[in-house]
């Protein structure tokens, strides 16, 4: 069909304008390409880390190298990475810097282009923007910072923080917990560390801002969140990347620990060129009367692989997960969500929507389970996909294992098409089929964006106009 | 615009579904000012021929369709809309995650071919609200989501208020009404309409007929109009039934689309 073909084409030119460019390269370290312990060395003696982080590194790539790829999901795309074909550290030219006018002008004119300062200005209380492997600039409101919250890079956290760090790394996801995890281990840089002190709300949102500039690069950013009793803390992080004919390779390891009453919500506006792959493992622990959200939204990618997951381990903790994907032309977004109830009286959701387009793919993997001592649990799962032209495919893969009786357990899978009905009537009312047919969408995926601040909610309408742009049913 | 120009009309219109021919040649004149009613048994094609005229694109459609003189058959149903072309559906459909005052804003908008400052849109619909009787708590639910056969018949007939059409159809909106729903659906679609355009009601009972008064009858069966008269017609047919109407050709075990 033409015009499909014309939409195909159409996506990414825009992608490109917008968010596709890239510098001309102006680095001060770039390693070859290529992994095995002597890069894994350089970059933890370029860090001057303390010996356990170094040890933890190596432990990591050995576990890396023998762990075999997944035997699920996408393996064609996945077997399409090619980890010699890989930078596993980069950083520019400069030093971090507090003052955007202290960042090198090709990376500050990069991060102006995206709207980063600008959103800081307006509703942020914190920013991290992170370039290839480092964090290029980085700002927290005064008065948090008088309050004791600390927010900086992952690099910084271990240099200044070093008790915290070493207490709560890797205990969230272990570096054995899947290929990834074990990858991500070994060569990480950059990432967010954030310390929340007892009873302290930070009320707005605190925000990573990630960007791939180089091609065939490897992002391999750390996250560790931690809210002391009673505080709570919205972090946001975004990601964009240029648009190249080769792969590059994002893998992500965040942990967020949530004490005793504390709440965490954690939202991802994830926007990658298509030439990346996103494999990424997310994992909370929520402690007694905590609550864990995650907001996942996933738009852009090659193949996505990531499933937030959350621990109940206290008596009435409460975990959410709220997910939406677009898989547009060439896209696989295999996201979904896992819930671990390991203590009674815990409560969880998870609303999960996909939008598949052309020839896109969206599967849903979800995971619910109740230990046997978890009495009294509850649970809510909620799926709903959509299919937009004949091309575009979903699947759902939902897991339940419950050892408790007393559980009540609610489960939902929804796949509809966009319906003919529907775009004839809102046609009919003198909508065009393109208005038409994004009113439908919008509305399809509304229950997630109101859970976004005002300008995500926004930036995201707009980036999801983008996508149905001319497409065809 | 010569004032005899009729507002709507239909020349040898036929509609066929996947091959099988549902509507077999109709021809309509609406004047300015006019109000046609279409009565036909079920399954008598009644609300394909709707559907049809408004451009549903699962239906092979030849003949000619002018409103106001001007050919729209081989136009898209939006661009018959934004013409001032209404149809009021018998199932409305639900957008749920879309709020009805989004909604009518992004219509309103279509037809008038600029966007409806907010305040001026709050003003029109308010004062539809309050026409039909709907609840204020309405502009905040999604569309036609979880409504009620008679919300839905109301919001209908609102939008048709808003709209102002220049010729609307009205696929049975009196079914599933109960009779004070009727009595307010009905005052709005007489609000609507005005001397110089025109509605032609789509029923299968003489019920709303009573609230909306016709000037013309037409009898629909099995794909064409059989019978053409004033609205006594529709008091003969409630008396006698629609048997005594048919043509000897229908075949009683004949299936059509409703």
């Amino acid at each position: 069909m033409s015009n499909a073909q014309k939409n195909i084409a159409g996506i990414r030119d825009d992608y490109t304008a917008r968010y596709g460019f890239h510098n001309v390269e102006d680095y001060m370290t770039k390693l070859p390409k290529g992994l095995d312990h002597g890069v894994v060395e350089a970059i933890s003696q370029k860090k001057q880390e303390p010996a356990w982080m170094n040890e933890i590194r190596h432990q990591a790539l050995d576990i890396f190298l023998e762990k075999p790829m997944p035997t699920w999901g996408n393996m064609e795309l996945l077997g399409q990475i090619d980890f010699d074909d890989i930078h596993y550290y980069i950083k520019a030219k400069g030093e971090q810097a507090r003052s955007w006018d202290d960042v090198p002008e090709d990376i500050k004119n990069t991060f102006d282009r995206l709207g980063v300062p600008e959103a800081e200005r307006k509703f942020l209380a914190g920013v991290t923007a992170q370039y290839e492997s480092e964090v290029v600039y980085h700002s927290i409101r005064e008065d948090l910072e008088k309050l004791g919250v600390l927010f900086m890079d992952m690099d910084s956290g271990l240099r200044e923080h070093p008790d915290i760090v070493k207490k709560y790394f890797g205990t969230v996801i272990p570096t054995r917990d899947n290929k990834f995890s074990a990858l991500n281990t070994a060569c990480w840089s950059g990432g967010s560390f954030i310390y929340v002190p007892p009873h302290t709300k930070v009320d707005i949102p605190l925000q990573a801002y990630f960007r791939i500039n180089a091609e065939n690069m490897g992002q391999f950013e750390r996250t560790l969140i931690i809210a002391d009793e009673g505080s709570s803390v919205h972090y946001i992080e975004g990601c964009t990347a240029p648009t190249y004919s080769s792969d590059s390779l994002h893998s992500a390891v965040v942990e967020l620990i949530a004490l005793k009453d504390a709440r965490i919500r954690y939202t991802t506006i994830q926007n990658w060129s298509n030439n990346v792959f996103n494999l990424v493992t997310k994992r909370a622990h929520a402690h007694e009367g905590a609550v864990v959200e995650w907001v996942d939204g996933n738009i852009g990618s090659k193949l996505t692989m990531k499933y937030p997951a959350i621990v109940l381990k206290g008596e009435r903790a409460h975990g959410e997960v709220l997910s939406i994907a677009f898989a547009g032309h060439g896209q696989h977004q295999d996201a979904g969500a896992k819930m671990i109830h390991a203590a009674p009286n815990t409560t969880s959701r998870i609303v999960s929507k996909s939008i598949s387009k052309d020839d896109g793919r969206s599967s849903y993997r979800g995971m619910v389970v109740v230990t046997k001592k978890a009495h009294g649990c509850k649970t809510n799962v909620e799926c709903d996909a959509l299919l937009i032209g004949d091309a575009a495919r979903s699947d759902t893969y939902p897991t339940m294992d419950i050892a408790n009786e007393s559980v009540q357990v609610e489960h939902e899978a929804r796949v509809s098409k966009l319906a003919e009905e529907q775009l004839f009537y809102l046609q009919s009312r003198g909508l065009t089929e393109d208005q038409a047919r994004l009113m439908v969408v919008n509305g399809f995926i509304e229950p997630f964006v109101k859970e976004l601040p005002m300008e995500y909610a926004v930036e995201l309408n707009r980036l999801i106009e983008l996508e149905m742009e001319g497409s065809v049913g | 615009m010569n004032a005899k120009t009729p507002v709507f009309s239909c020349r040898g219109v036929r509609v066929s579904v996947e091959g099988k021919e549902i509507v077999k040649g109709v021809d309509l004149d609406v004047m300015p000012g006019e109000k046609h009613a279409l009565m036909g048994p079920n399954g008598s094609g009644k609300s394909t021929l709707a559907a049809a005229l408004m451009g549903h694109p699962a239906y092979e459609v030849s003949g000619e369709i002018l409103l106001r003189g001007e050919r729209v058959d081989g136009l898209a149903p939006d661009e018959r809309a934004r013409m001032g072309m209404f149809l009021g559906f018998q199932y409305p459909v639900a957008v749920p995650g879309v709020t009805v005052a989004s909604y009518l804003r992004a219509v309103l908008s279509a037809r008038r071919g600029a966007d409806v400052p907010v305040r001026e849109f709050r003003k029109e619909m308010d004062a539809a609200f309050a026409e039909l009787g709907v609840r204020k708590e309405f502009v905040t639910r999604y569309l036609n989501d979880g409504f009620s056969g008679g919300e839905k018949k109301r919001l209908e007939i609102l939008q048709m208020l808003m709209l102002k059409p220049e010729f609307a159809l009205l696929d049975e909106t009196d079914s599933g009404l109960d009779i004070d729903a009727l009595k307010v659906v009905s005052e709005g679609i007489n609000k609507a309409h005005h001397a110089d355009n025109g509605v032609l009601l789509v029923t299968h009972y003489q019920r709303i007929l009573d609230y909306v008064k016709p000037d013309v009858v037409h009898v629909f069966m099995d794909g064409r109009i059989v019978r053409t008269g004033g609205f006594e017609l529709a008091g003969e047919l409630e008396a006698k039934g629609y048997d005594w109407l048919a043509p000897a050709t229908v075949g009683a075990g004949e299936e059509a689309t409703s």
